[in-house]
C-alpha cells in the first residue's frame, strides 16, 4: 500500500503544478500587478511611484513566466511563477498583500470552519443513513412515498432560505440562540447549534435519496435473504448487513469530502459570522490579493488529492478483495 | 454514560446562564451590564498602521488609539481644529528665501514654519516594546528566536512599560512616512511641501532596501529631515515650502500620529512578523483606547487606556451651542473627564440581515440603515420629511442624520471630442444633459431620499457652500418663489438644439446622438438604475449606451481618458473648499498625471485654474469667498459634471447609547460617547424572552411518535417474513 500512496503523491506533483499554472494565468489575465497595487493602496491619490514601490516590495515587478532580461536558467527561474510556486510546495504560503502571514491565518480560520463543518458532516451522515435505512425498511409504503416527496421539496429550496428562515424562527421569533457570532470552547456551543442544524436539515433531501438508492440495490441480494432466513430482525439485517455492504459507494462520496471540510462554507459562515475559511478566498479575490488566492487554490487541490487517496485506502478497509498497488 | 451526558448538559446550561436571562445573547451578562459598546465590522481590517491607513472604517479604529497634534472639536460646527497633545495651537511664522521672518501677506514668503509645543503629561499605553530590565535595557527588542516561538500574542510578554510622549516621536512618524516601502498614500503630496522630505525619502528608501536585504533592522532615530527639527523633548518645528494653510488639517490625521521608535524596532523582529504581531496589527498610541485584541477574522477589542491623559468633554457657550445646533442633551457631560465607555467590541458581521436583527434585539448599540431595512426603520411623510417608524419609536431608538461632506457626480470627459471641449455648443450640450438628469428623482428612487441635489462641488458645512438663490445653479435650475426648481425639459431641448442636436439628432450627420456611459454597475441588481439612466438621456432623444466593465478596466479607461460619461465621487479629507475645488483643477487632470490626479473629468479652464491657485493658500475670508463664488460660476457654466448629489448619512442608536453626534471629519469620537449598561440589559431581557412552547412540543414529538413507529416496525417485520415465504 505504501508504494501505491507514494506513487499517488508523485502523480499529484504535476497536477498541482498544472493547477498553479492555471491559477496564475487566470488571475493575471483579469488583474495586472498595477491593478493589484491600486487595490491595495486605496482609491485616492495613488501615484506611479507608489505603484512601482508596491510592486517591487511584493515581488510583482518580476515577469510572470519568462524573464527576457535574465540569462541561462534564470530566464525561467527568476520569474514570479517559479518563485511563488516553489514556496507553495514547501507549504510556505508567505504573506498576503496586506502583510499578514497566510499560514497563520489559515491555521486560525480552520478551527471555526471545522467547528461547523465537522458536526454537520457527522450528524448529517448518521441522520441521512438512518433515515434512508428507515425508508428502505418501509419501502413502497405511504411513509416511503411521502418522505421522498418531502426530500425533493427540501432539495428544491435554496440553502440561503434555510439560513434566513432559521435565523428568523429560532433566534428572532423564539429567541433560543444567537443570530450570529462565534466563541471558542463551551461558550461556542450556542453559536454552533443553529448553523449545524440548518446544515444537516438542508442536506437531508439529497442525502436520504442517495443513500436510499444505494441500500435499495442491496436489499434484494441473496445475502440479505440468507440473513433473514437465519431469523435476524429487519433492523439487524439493515444495520448489520445492508449498511456494511453499501459502504463502498458511500465511502466513494463521503471520504473524499472529509479533507474539504477544512475549507469551510462561504454562505453559512458569512451569515452566522463564523470566522472560518469559507469566505477567505472570496474576500481575497475581491481584494485582488493574489498571495491568498494562490495559497487557497493550492491548499484546496492538495486536500482534494488527499481525499481521493484516503478514499482508495478506505476501500481496502471495508472490502478485503481490494488490494492497492496489486 | 448517563452521568457523562448529564455533565455535558449541565455545562451547556451553565454557559447559557452566564449570558443573561436570555438565551440568544451573543455576549456575557457581565459585559452587557458594563460600559461596553458593541459594534461590528464586515471585512477584515487591512491597515492599522497610521502611516498607511486611509479608509474610513480603519480610521474609526486607529483614531481612538493614536493622537496627532491637533483634532476637531466634537461639538462645534463648522468643524474647528483644537490642540490634542499640544499646549496651544501651533505658532506659524513666515520666512523669505534668506530665512528671515516676513509678514503672512508678504509676496516674499518662501517658507512657513510651524512650531508645536507638546503637553508634558502624555504617556503611551502599556506595551512590551517599552519594558526595561533592571539595568535599563529594553527587554524585548531583540528576543531570541526560540523564545519568540512561544509568543502567540502581546499578552504573552510578561512585562510591559510606558513612557512619556516626546517631540521626536512625531518626527519619527514623518520619517516612517518617507520610507517608500511603508506605502504611505500621502507621501507624494506632503513631500511637495515639507522642506527636504523628497530627498530624504529617496535616501531612506534606498537604505531601507539595503537593510532589508541584509536582514537588519532599521532605526530611523538617527536620520534627520531638513524641514523637521526637534528642538527639545516638548518642541518641534516643521518647515514648509511657501504657504499651505491646509497643512494643519493633514496634521490632524493619523499619518502624523506619533510613533515611538521602541515600537518600530520591537515590531521588526521576524519571529513576531511571522505571527502577525506587527505595528500594522497592534498599534501603540497615547489615545483614549488601546487595542487589546485584534483578530481581524473575528473580533477587535478596544479597552480604555489606563495611562490616558486628562481630557474633558467639550464645553460650549450658549451662543456656540446654538450656532452648532447642539442640544442640551449633548451638553450634559460638559467638562467631565473622558472616556466614558470602558470597552468597545467589534464583531465580524458580514451580512446585513443578521446585523439588523441583532440591532433590533439590542445586541448592537447602533446601526446604519440598509436599503432592505429602510421601510421598517423610516417613515417618509407625504411632504418628504423623514422620521422614525412607530416600531423604532416604541423601542426608544433614535435617528441621527447629516449631509456628508461628499459628492457623487456624473462626469463628462472634457477631452472627449463630443461631450468635452469649451466651445459654446459643447457647453450647451452638457448643460442640456445636466437639466435632463433629474437628480431629485434619482435621490428619491435609488437612495430613499438620502441625499440632496448638488449645485456645486462644495457640500454643506464646508466654507464656500452657498445657500438660497446664491447657491442655486442657474444653468440647471430656476429660482422660483424662493425655491430652486429644475429647468423644464423644453429649456433643455432648446439648449440641445442650439448645441447642434435638435431632438437629439446631429445636424452634421443626421444621425441620433449616441453617448457611452462607462460603469461597473452592470449586474442584474443595477438594471433598474441603468434603465433610469437611459431614460434621462432618451428624454432629449439621446441614445445612451451602457458599457459595463470591471473595476480595474473602468479605472484604466478613466485614467487614459477613454470614457465619455461616467459616475464618480469624492469624500472630503478635510473641511476646506480647496479639497473639493481641486477636483476640477487642470493640473490634477487624470490623463496628464497617469491617473494620479483627482480631476477625473479632465476639466481645464485657465481662469478657474488661476483662481484655484489663489484660493488654495488663502485663509477663509470674504475675499476668498468671492473668488470661490467666481470659480463655482465658471464651473457651472462649463458644466464638466452633472453636479449629482451630496449623500445624507442616516444612523440609528438605542436609548442607552448617548452623546452621539455625527462628525464627518473626526473619528476619535468614542471617548465622548456613553453607554447605560443597566438599561441595555433590562431592554434586552424585555425583548428576548425565549418562547418555550415550541421547544416543549419538539421534545414531546419523538416521545409521542415512539409507540406508533414501534407498531409500524413490527407489522413491517411480519410483512417481510411473509414476502420471503
Amino acid at each position: 500500500m505504501l508504494s501505491y500512496v507514494i506513487k499517488r503523491i508523485l502523480y499529484a506533483i504535476p497536477i498541482l503544478i498544472g493547477v498553479n499554472l492555471i491559477t496564475f494565468m487566470l488571475f493575471f489575465t483579469i488583474n495586472t500587478p498595477d491593478d493589484m497595487a491600486r487595490s491595495q493602496l486605496g482609491a485616492k491619490r495613488v501615484t506611479a511611484e507608489m505603484i512601482e514601490a508596491w510592486k517591487v516590495d511584493k515581488g510583482y515587478d518580476k515577469p510572470l513566466f519568462i524573464n527576457e532580461k535574465a540569462e541561462g536558467l534564470a530566464v525561467v527561474t527568476d520569474t514570479l511563477f517559479v518563485k511563488e510556486s516553489l514556496k507553495l510546495f514547501t507549504f510556505d504560503f508567505g504573506f498576503s498583500d496586506a502583510n499578514r502571514n497566510i499560514g497563520e491565518d489559515i491555521k486560525e480560520r480552520m478551527v471555526p470552519s471545522l467547528a461547523i463543518a465537522l458536526p454537520t458532516f457527522m450528524i448529517a451522515l448518521v441522520t441521512n443513513i438512518s433515515l434512508a435505512l428507515l425508508l428502505v425498511l418501509f419501502r413502497g409504503s405511504a411513509l416511503d412515498t411521502s418522505m421522498m416527496v418531502v426530500a425533493v421539496m427540501i432539495m428544491s429550496v435554496s440553502g440561503l432560505f434555510y439560513i434566513i428562515a432559521g435565523q428568523v424562527i429560532f433566534s428572532k421569533m423564539w429567541h433560543w440562540v444567537p443570530i450570529s457570532g462565534y466563541a471558542s470552547g463551551w461558550e461556542g456551543v450556542k453559536f454552533v447549534i443553529l448553523p449545524v442544524l440548518i446544515g444537516v436539515f438542508s442536506g437531508i433531501g439529497a442525502g436520504v435519496r442517495w443513500y436510499r438508492s444505494i441500500f435499495l440495490e442491496q436489499i434484494n441480494q441473496d445475502y440479505v435473504r440468507t440473513a433473514r432466513a437465519k431469523g435476524l430482525s429487519e433492523l439487524k439485517v439493515l444495520f448489520g448487513h445492508v449498511l456494511g455492504n453499501g459502504m463502498l459507494p458511500i465511502l466513494t462520496g463521503v471520504v473524499v469530502v472529509i479533507p474539504q471540510l477544512f475549507m469551510g462554507s462561504l454562505i453559512m459562515e458569512s451569515f452566522f459570522g463564523i470566522p472560518g475559511l469559507g469566505s477567505y478566498t472570496i474576500d481575497a479575490i475581491n481584494a485582488q490579493d493574489f498571495a491568498i488566492v494562490k495559497a487557497m487554490v493550492f491548499l484546496g487541490s492538495v486536500l482534494y488529492i488527499v481525499g481521493l487517496i484516503l478514499t482508495d485506502i478506505s476501500y481496502t478497509l471495508f472490502d478485503p478483495r481490494v488490494k492497492l498497488g496489486a | 454514560m448517563n452521568q457523562y451526558l448529564f455533565n455535558i448538559l449541565l455545562l451547556v446550561f451553565m454557559s447559557l446562564n452566564s449570558y443573561a436571562d436570555v438565551w440568544n445573547s451573543p455576549y456575557t451578562l457581565d459585559k452587557s451590564k458594563k460600559e461596553t459598546l458593541f459594534s461590528s465590522f464586515s471585512l477584515p481590517y487591512k491597515h492599522l498602521d497610521p502611516v498607511v491607513s486611509y479608509s474610513k472604517r480603519e480610521l474609526m479604529i486607529i483614531s481612538n488609539i493614536y493622537e496627532p497634534v491637533v483634532g476637531y472639536n466634537y461639538l462645534k460646527r463648522p468643524y474647528i481644529l483644537e490642540p490634542l497633545t499640544l499646549t496651544s495651537m501651533p505658532e506659524i511664522i513666515y520666512l523669505n528665501k534668506q530665512q528671515e521672518q516676513v509678514y503672512e501677506e508678504s509676496s516674499e514668503v518662501a517658507f512657513s514654519q510651524y512650531t508645536f509645543h507638546l503637553r508634558g503629561d502624555i504617556f503611551y499605553q502599556n506595551h512590551p516594546a517599552f519594558a526595561l530590565s533592571k539595568k535599563g535595557d529594553y527587554l524585548y527588542h531583540h528576543v531570541r528566536q526560540e523564545a519568540l516561538e512561544k509568543i502567540k500574542s502581546l499578552d504573552d510578554f510578561q512585562k510591559q512599560g510606558s513612557r512619556k510622549l516626546v517631540a521626536s516621536d512625531y518626527a519619527y512618524a514623518i520619517k516612517r512616512m518617507a520610507v517608500r516601502q511603508n506605502h504611505s498614500p500621502i507621501l507624494d503630496i506632503i513631500q511637495e511641501y515639507v522642506v527636504g522630505l523628497e530627498s530624504f525619502s529617496k535616501k531612506i528608501t534606498k537604505i531601507a532596501k539595503e537593510q532589508k536585504s541584509k536582514g537588519e533592522e532599521l532605526n530611523l532615530s538617527s536620520y534627520k529631515i531638513e524641514g523637521v527639527k526637534v528642538i527639545d523633548d516638548r518642541t518641534f518645528t516643521i518647515t514648509l515650502k511657501g504657504k499651505y494653510p491646509q497643512f494643519l488639517y493633514w496634521m490632524s490625521m493619523n499619518f502624523f500620529a506619533p510613533i515611538p521608535w521602541e515600537a518600530d524596532i520591537f515590531y521588526q523582529q521576524k519571529g513576531l512578523i511571522a505571527k502577525n504581531i506587527t505595528l500594522n496589527e497592534f498599534p501603540v498610541g497615547t489615545g483614549a483606547y488601546y487595542l487589546a485584541e485584534n483578530n481581524p477574522n473575528k473580533e477587535l477589542r478596544l479597552v480604555a487606556n489606563p495611562n490616558y491623559h486628562d481630557a474633558f468633554y467639550p464645553t460650549l457657550t450658549q451662543k456656540e451651542a446654538e450656532a452648532s445646533h447642539i442640544s442640551a442633551e449633548l451638553l450634559k457631560d460638559a467638562g467631565r473627564k473622558l472616556p466614558f465607555i470602558k470597552e468597545i467590541i467589534y464583531s465580524l458581521e458580514k451580512e446585513s440581515i443578521p446585523l439588523w436583527n441583532k440591532f433590533l434585539q439590542g445586541y448592537y448599540d447602533a446601526s446604519g440603515i440598509s436599503s432592505s431595512a429602510f421601510d421598517q426603520a423610516i417613515q417618509v411623510s407625504s411632504v418628504g420629511d423623514m422620521g422614525l417608524s412607530e416600531e423604532m419609536k416604541e423601542r426608544g431608538i433614535q435617528l441621527k442624520a447629516f449631509i456628508e461632506p461628499s459628492i457623487f457626480y456624473l462626469a463628462f470627459n472634457m477631452v472627449d471630442p463630443i461631450v468635452g471641449g469649451y466651445s459654446s455648443s459643447a457647453k450647451k450640450l452638457r448643460q442640456a444633459i445636466s437639466i435632463a438628469q433629474n437628480e431629485e428623482e434619482y435621490i428619491s428612487i435609488f437612495t430613499n431620499e438620502r441625499g440632496v441635489a448638488a449645485q456645486s462641488p462644495i457640500p454643506p458645512q464646508i466654507f464656500g457652500h452657498l445657500e438660497g438663490k446664491e447657491g442655486c445653479n442657474l444653468y440647471v435650475y430656476n429660482w422660483i418663489n424662493g425655491k430652486c426648481v429644475r429647468k423644464s425639459l423644453d429649456e433643455a431641448k432648446q439648449l440641445l438644439s442650439e448645441a447642434g442636436y435638435p431632438n437629439g439628432i446631429s445636424k452634421e450627420t443626421g444621425k441620433a446622438l449616441t453617448l457611452n456611459y462607462d460603469t461597473t454597475a452592470s449586474g442584474p441588481d443595477d438594471k433598474a438604475l441603468m434603465d433610469w439612466r437611459r431614460k434621462q438621456f432618451a428624454k432629449l432623444g439621446i441614445q445612451l449606451v451602457i458599457r459595463g466593465t470591471d473595476y480595474n478596466r473602468f479605472q484604466d479607461k478613466v485614467r487614459k481618458g477613454k470614457t465619455q460619461l461616467f459616475s464618480w465621487g469624492w469624500s472630503a479629507d478635510y473641511p476646506d473648499p480647496e479639497n473639493f475645488l481641486f477636483l476640477l483643477y487642470g493640473a490634477n487632470s487624470a490623463v496628464t498625471t497617469n491617473g494620479a490626479g483627482v480631476n477625473s473629468a479632465n476639466y481645464n479652464n485657465p481662469k478657474y485654474n488661476k483662481l484655484f491657485e489663489e484660493i488654495k493658500s488663502m485663509k477663509n475670508s470674504p475675499k476668498r469667498l468671492e473668488k470661490i463664488k467666481e470659480m463655482i460660476a465658471i464651473a457651472q457654466a462649463d458644466a464638466p459634471w452633472v453636479w449629482g448629489m451630496h449623500p445624507k448619512s442616516m444612523a440609528l442608536h438605542h436609548a442607552w447609547f448617548s452623546n452621539v453626534l455625527p462628525n464627518a471629519m473626526s473619528d476619535d469620537t468614542l471617548k465622548y460617547k456613553r453607554i447605560d449598561g443597566e438599561l441595555r440589559v433590562k431592554k434586552q431581557e424585555e425583548w428576548n424572552q425565549p418562547v418555550l412552547l415550541p421547544l416543549i412540543l419538539l421534545f414531546l414529538f419523538p416521545i409521542l411518535m415512539a409507540y406508533p413507529l414501534y407498531r409500524a416496525y413490527q407489522s413491517r417485520q411480519k410483512a417481510v417474513i411473509k414476502e420471503e415465504k
